[in-house]
Formats: C-alpha cells, structure tokens, sequence
C-alpha cells in the first residue's frame, strides 16, 4: 500500500538533522499550521461551490456560472468581497465578546483537525484518545455561538443561541453514544487503530445491523450538531432572519460561515473514519485479488471520496427537507434517538463481547 | 326571504327605515339604538353571523358606518345596516365583541374617518403612524404634498 | 399594546420587557413576512403570548386615490392590491361598474375572464405554495412551484403584455382579444401542470416533517372562522363555506362543474390541503372551457364615459385569497363618491393573534405562511 510515511520521515530527518531538535520542532509546527490553514481555506472554498451547485441541480437550476469555468472562481470573488467589507458593531453589544466569538468558533473547527487521519500515516497529532479528544472539543464551539448570540444585544440572536445551545448538547449525547458503538467494536480510542481494524472490511459492514443504526443515528445527530437543515433552528432564516449571525458581516460573518463548513468535514471526517474505514480502501474479508487491487487506489483519493460522500448526503437533507420546530428536536433527540442509541449500545456490547462480529 | 327579515326587524326596533333600491335591503338606524339592534340581528333565527364588509362615508353632511352582513348558513342573505352619525363627534358603539373581525375594521375607520368606537378594546391607529393628523378619507382632507388635484 | 413609537423607544434598548417577557419585531423587513408587514411579538420563551400586528407601510390609500380617477381608470390601480391576483381584482372592479351601468358581457369575453381569473388562482397557490415552504425551511419546492408559474407568467404576457400587475379586464370585457397562441399554450400548461402536481406532493405534502410542522398548529374554529371574517381558503380549511363562486356565481361560474374544496381539520395542514386541491380544481375549470370558448366581442359597446346612476354597488369575487368585495357609492357622476375594497387579507390577518397564541415562533411562520397574506392587499 502507498504511504506517505517515507516522505514525512524523511522531511523529519532532513529538519533535525539542520535544525536540532527544538528547530526541527519549530518547523514542523510552522508547516502543519501552514498545511492546515492551507486546508481550511480550500475547503471553505470547495465545499461553498460544492454546496450551491449542489443545491442549484436539486433546484432544476444552473447555479454560479459566470466567474472562471463553471462558476469555480465564485467563493474566491465572494471570500474578496466579505474581506473588503466593513466589519459592523451594533450600538448596544459587548464588543469584546462580539469580536471574540467568531474566532473561537474558527479556532475549535481548527483544533479538530489535528487528529484526523487524511492518509495513509499521514496525521497531524495520532493522539491515544484521538475520538475522546473529537467529542470533547467539538462541543466547544457552543460556547462561541452562545457568545455570539448574547454579546448582539438583538433578540433574534440571543434566541437563536439559546436554540443552539440547548441543541448542540442534546444532540452530543447521541453522536456520543453512536462513536462509543465503534469503539466498543474496535477497543481504542485511537484513530489510527480505528482505521487499522477496518483493514478486512469496514465497521458499517462488520458489525451488523447495530453498526448501521448507529451510523445512521450518528449522521442525524452530527447535522445537528453543525447546525445544518433540517435542524438549522439556530439560524432559521424564516424565524430568526438569520439566528446567532443576524449582527454580524464582513470577514466576522465569514469566518462564521467558514467554521460551519470545516465543521461539517470534520464531523464527516469522522464519520468516514469510524464507519467507513478512513483512507482504508475498500478491503471485503479474504479475497486477497480483490483487496489488492483496490490498494492501488491511493489512500488520500479513499479518504476525501468517502468524506465528500457523507457532506453530499447532508447537503442533500438540507435541500430536500422542511426545518423542524424547536419542540419536535428536542423531542426527537431524547425520546427517540437517545433511547434508540443507548439500546443499540448495549447490543453492540454484547456483539463485541461474544465476537459476532466479522 | 326579505319580507321576513323585514317584519322582524320592524318588530325588535321600530324606528328603523328600510331602503331597497340597491340589490340588498339597506336597513337604517340610529347610533344610539344600533349596539343592542345588531346583536338582536346576531342571534336571531336568521343568524346573521358574518360580517364581510364594515366601512364609513362622508357625505359631507354627516358621516355614515356602512356594515355589510350576511349569515354563515345562507350566504345568499345578505342586508346592509347604516348608521347615520354626526361629522362633528362621530360616536357608535363597537360591534367587535359581536362580530370579532370588526375590531380592525373598526380601527381602520376609527383612523380614517375619525369616528370613534365606544367601548372598543384597542382603539388607536393601525394603519396610519402615530399622532397623525387629520382623517385622510373624509372628503375635506387636505394634503398639499402627496395628494395631487385632477 | 404597543404604538409604533414606543417599539422603536422599548425594544431596541432593551431585550426584556418589565414582566420579563421577550419582545420581538417580526418585520416590516423580515424574511417570512413576504412584504412589510409589521408584526410586535411578545414572547415567553420561544411560546408567543401576543401578537399585535402593525400595518401601514405600503399604504397607498387606493381607496382615497380611487375618488379622483373615472371609472375606467380606478381599475388599473387595483391590480396594485393584490398583485398575486391582478386579474381577479380588475374583474372585480369591472363587475362592479357593469352592474351599476347594467353592461352585458359578451359570452367570449366572460370566457376569457374566467379562464384568466382561473390561472392567476394557479400563479399565485404556486406562489403561496413554495413561500410556505421555505417558510417551514425547505427552499427547493420554491424553484420547483416558480417553475411552472413562469408558464403562466409567459401565458400572461403574450396575451396581456404584463406579468405581474395585469390590466386586462375593462367594463364591459376585456381590453383585448386572446393571442392566437393562448389556447394551445394553455393546453400545454394543463399538460404540463398535471405531470408535476403530483411532483408536489411527493417533495411536501408527504413529507413527515412537514406534516408535523403543520398538524395541529394554528388552530381556526369555524366560529372563530365566520366571527373573524375569514373567507377563502382559510374559511374553506376550517369547514365553512364561503367559495363566491358557489354562493353567488358570476360570469359563466354557475355553467362549469367544479368542487368547492373543504377540509375540516381547521388546521394550518388543512389550509394547505384546500390549497392544493384548489389548483387541480381550477386546472378541471379552465380544462372545460378552453376548447370551447366562443366567437365573437371580446368587449361590448359601452359609451366613452361612463357615468353610472346614482345608488350603491356591492361586488365580490373569489380571489386566491378569500372574499374581495367591491363597495362602490356613485353620486352618478364620472368618478366614484366612495370606493371600499372588502379585502380578503385583511379580515384573515385579524385572526392570526388568535389562533397563533400559545404556539411556538416557528409555528407562527407556518400559519402565517398558510393564511398566505400579500401586504399590498391588506394595506391597499
């Protein structure tokens, strides 16, 4: 199988061997926060053009078309103009707070790609706790959208937060509950292991149906979790006009929007990463021929493939499917995907201990 | 069908006076008498429940509350109440909590008319800002700026 | 009970009120109030407790304008009510003068009108239908419900030449004949509209969150229906009737074969049913007729000037949105004395503090949404 791992050894080696070891550290510091602001831009800018034409062909329509081929310089002309625009501070609001909670929203999609597994060997930070770590920093970002909603002084946007808080941390329990079931499968917490015990077939397959409930359950909880339709109650635009953000523009508004789309590759990420075997290819069982074939596939082209599968899937709920109302979410969360989650766990306990699965 | 309504109205409230040169009996009466007349027209058998239309005109002279009603079980029955009302000190007791819909009605014309509807439960302006002056759709209105003379 | 000057002074100072109730100004620029209206919310939570709704911002005083202008000329400021159903105000309007002149129609002409009134029915529940979705949070259907509004829209143009605010109607027919295209573009729209109905209740009517949404919120009595005036499809889903057209027909109304839709359940859900069945009924309406309009006038003869005799007038037509009613006191000269436009909005919008109490924020845009106000109308 193709692995970056010689690569980045070798850069490794090359910077210690120049730098000693504090510079070589330094460096490789200055690169990763390169690659991941890199990362972060193109994504923000594949996954808006990805998004409106995705919605346009939903909407028998055509979509951006007029600048570059296709309309793909289109989020580049948007980014400049949201630059050049004059960042406004209502009259009443708490600037320190207003000014704040976009970059904390911004920093917590940030930190959270330090564990993903883009590639075969190739992670930022394979930290032992790597899921634990995805949970517990992604439900941060509350904290930046309660700021934002509070720090307005407007009332759609303080309940627009109170929406998204109470939200965001009933949804987390079933997200929660729904990784725990693959950690249970697998027995780390680890990222890298996770994708290593896929390396005979992927967890949505081995582990029976148990393990297609919770991805199920796992992808409702987490387009709920980003804030996306049909749950979007935070930002309703019909309700609230545009909940939380009503206040702000300009680069502060973008960053918001930015942040929104890097969350929804991170969670997907993760869902591909638990489910879908990460940047494993496609690997059924023994079938040596087969499995090796499809390692000639590089591991990065498996991993975005899958990736960008699951942020297609949850562009189109938003495309297809009415909003819920604040009471039908909260009811849906801890009367039907709560309980759902908790029982599946246990079955998938049980599967993981008398070794049902594949 | 008219005849009756006819008999029946001259039985609860004599002093009314009926037209029927229009296609509906137009029945008139005085403000004073009007509040306890058309809550009698309300429930009685004829069950004239649906008021559709409630307006005023300046003739200049006097002011007169137009109110068009017609029953929820035969739509074809309709009458017309007027009530004649002094220009001055236009005052008529509110229909609202006979018929709800006259509540905007009522508001509509408190603003545009001027004519004041006693106990209403929300009389101020709906349609106009606050502290407008002058009754915009009385014939004598005058609005040198946005009202231009054919 | 707020005065406009005072929610400019409270509610933008502070986010509370003195009994710690949250108050919110939905409009006049607000997304899913479809125009300026301007609506102060009191809130407990995200449970509305009142409601006041504030009108005025695109008052035209239609009627005030309506006293200098003949009786040929008022009928083109009414397309400016409401805009949604150009033709059908305008076909008041003629009605209206054609009784107090005692003008007969011709048989074409009232054709035409009926056919034409019939298709606005079908712009503008296409209109209402996908606003009420993106209201609920969907936006796709609106694409899909513009797609085939723009037939309509072509259709107008052609015969016409507007696409929105139509003058069409005259007294005493209508201003111009039909395009040589319309039959066979209508026929292809019927075509074209049967197919893709269906493609409506795939993409919503069926849906569960939509149904949810929509089932048991804003409740509308039918004597709550009749007592606040409500007629239209708001009436008809609360079980009462009130279809004009069926009460008192006008033109060739009383000569086709059409249902009066009804639904009981008095719900926001049962509005958009009677809304939907609506559509297909107006598609058999215009599908009896359109092969058989007849030859001959598209306008009768009516003098220069009209000067009706002095009385009153009273006519109303079913539009998309309920009862228009046209009250008309002539002093029988060329302008009218007094004009009163009975509009089916603005008796609708006075129940949405009654039955809206109580629910949640996002169930006001839902009924809000099936009560399909068009501002215009309700200011005029």
């Amino acid at each position: 199988m193709f692995s970056l791992k010689s690569i980045t050894d070798s850069i490794q080696v090359w910077l210690s061997a120049n730098l000693g070891a504090t510079g070589a550290l330094i460096a490789q510091c200055v690169i990763v926060i390169l690659l991941a602001i890199a990362l972060f831009a193109v994504l923000g800018l594949v996954l808006v053009l990805m998004e409106r034409k995705v919605a346009a062909r939903m909407q028998v329509r055509l979509g951006p078309n007029r600048v570059g081929p296709w309309g793909s310089m289109q989020t580049a002309a948007d980014t400049l103009k949201l630059i050049v625009k004059e960042g406004l501070t209502p009259d009443g609001a708490d600037k320190f707070l207003f000014n704040l909670a976009p970059y904390i929203v911004m920093i917590v999609a940030m930190l959270l790609l330090a564990p993903i597994a883009y590639a075969n060997n190739f992670q930022i930070w394979d930290i032992n706790i790597g899921v634990l770590y995805v949970t517990a920093v992604s439900s941060l970002g509350v904290i930046g959208i309660l700021m934002a909603g509070w720090a307005s002084n407007n009332n759609y946007s303080l309940l627009g937060a109170m929406r998204s808080g109470a939200q965001i941390v009933s949804y987390e329990l079933s997200a929660g509950l729904a990784i725990l079931t693959i950690v249970v499968l697998t027995g780390s917490l680890q990222i890298s292991e996770i994708v290593q015990s896929q390396a005979d077939g992927w967890w949505i397959f081995k582990g029976h149906i148990p393990a297609i409930i919770a991805f199920i359950i796992f992808i409702i909880a987490v387009t709920a979790e980003t804030n996306r339709a049909p749950f979007d109650l935070a930002e309703a635009e019909s309700e609230l006009t545009a909940g939380f953000h009503t206040e702000y523009s300009g680069m502060k508004f973008a960053l918001f929007f930015l942040a929104e789309y890097i969350n929804i590759f991170i969670v997907c990420a993760i869902g591909a990463t638990l489910f879908l075997g990460g940047w494993m290819p496609l690997h059924i069982g023994n079938w040596q021929a087969f499995n090796h074939i499809m390692d000639y596939i590089p591991s990065s082209v498996w991993f975005f493939g899958k990736v960008f599968f699951l942020i297609f899937l949850i562009m189109w709920f938003r495309w297809t499917f009415p909003r819920l109302r604040v009471d039908q979410l909260l009811n849906l969360e801890w009367k039907y995907l709560l309980p759902i989650s908790l029982f599946n766990l246990l079955l998938v306990t049980m599967i993981a201990i008398l070794g049902w699965h594949f | 069908m008219t005849e009756d309504i006819k008999q029946y109205i001259s039985e609860i409230q004599p002093n009314a006076t009926f037209e029927e040169t229009g296609e509906w009996l137009n029945v008139n009466i005085a403000a004073n008498e009007f509040h306890p007349f058309a809550s009698m027209l309300r429930n009685s058998r004829f069950q004239f429940d649906y008021l559709f239309c409630l307006t005023c005109v300046d003739w200049k002279t006097h002011l007169t509350t137009v109110y068009h009603l017609s029953s929820s079980q035969n739509r074809g029955l309709n009458i017309v109440i007027k009530v004649k009302l002094d220009r001055n000190d236009p005052e008529v007791e509110t229909v609202s909590d006979i018929w709800r819909t006259a509540e905007f009605h009522e508001r509509e014309v408190y603003e545009m008319f001027g004519v004041t509807f006693l106990n209403h439960p929300d009389l101020r302006t709906l349609i106009l800002e606050d502290g407008f002056q002058g009754y915009p759709l009385r014939k004598d209105f005058e609005d040198p700026i946005n009202m231009i003379k054919l | 009970m707020y005065t406009e000057t005072q929610i400019l002074k409270e509610t933008s100072t502070s986010l509370l009120n003195g009994e710690g109730e949250l108050v919110i100004n939905v409009g006049p620029q607000h997304p899913a109030t479809h125009g300026v209206l301007h609506l102060v919310i009191t809130l407990n939570g995200e449970t509305i407790k009142k409601i006041e709704p504030h009108l005025g911002y695109i008052h035209r005083s239609i009627e005030k304008m309506c006293e200098s202008l003949t009786y040929r000329q008022f009928i083109y400021v009414t397309s400016r009510m409401d805009y949604l159903s150009a033709h059908i105000n305008n076909h008041a309007c003629a009605m209206a003068v054609e009784k107090a002149m005692q003008i007969e129609v011709p048989q074409r002409a009232q054709y035409i009108r009926v056919i034409l009134d019939e298709l606005t029915r079908i712009a503008s529940h296409e209109l209402w239908w996908g606003a009420l979705a993106m209201d609920v949070g969907a936006f796709t259907p609106f694409f899909y419900a513009f797609r085939e509004r723009e037939t309509i829209t072509d259709i107008m143009e052609e015969t016409c030449g507007a696409r929105l605010t139509m003058n069409y109607m005259v007294p005493g027919g209508v201003m111009a004949d039909i395009h040589p295209n319309f039959q066979q573009r209508v026929k292809d729209f019927i075509k074209l509209f049967k197919k893709n109905v269906d493609e409506y209740d795939d993409l919503v009517t069926g849906n569960v969150i939509f149904q949810n949404r929509l089932k048991n919120v804003g409740y509308l009595s039918p004597e709550d229906a009749i007592s606040y005036g409500c007629s239209g499809p708001v009436a008809r889903g609360s079980g009462v009737k009130s279809d004009i057209r069926k009460i008192a027909p006008y033109d060739i109304y009383n000569q086709v074969q059409f249902d009066e839709v009804l639904e009981t359940a008095g719900d926001s859900f049962a509005r958009y049913l009677v809304r939907v069945k609506e559509m297909r009924q107006s598609i058999s309406i215009i599908e009896q007729l359109i092969d058989n309009i007849p030859e001959g006038e598209f306008q009768a003869k009516t003098k220069a000037v009209l000067k009706p005799p002095k009385g009153e007038f009273y006519t109303r037509v079913e539009t998309a949105r309920g009862e228009l009613g046209v009250y008309i006191v002539s002093e029988g000269g060329t302008t009218p004395y007094r004009i009163k436009f009975r509009s089916p909005g603005f008796s609708n919008l006075s129940a949405l503090d009654h039955i809206s109490r109580g629910s949640k924020i996002g169930d006001l845009m839902a009924t809000m949404g099936t009560l399909d106000l068009v501002i215009p109308d309700i200011d005029r």
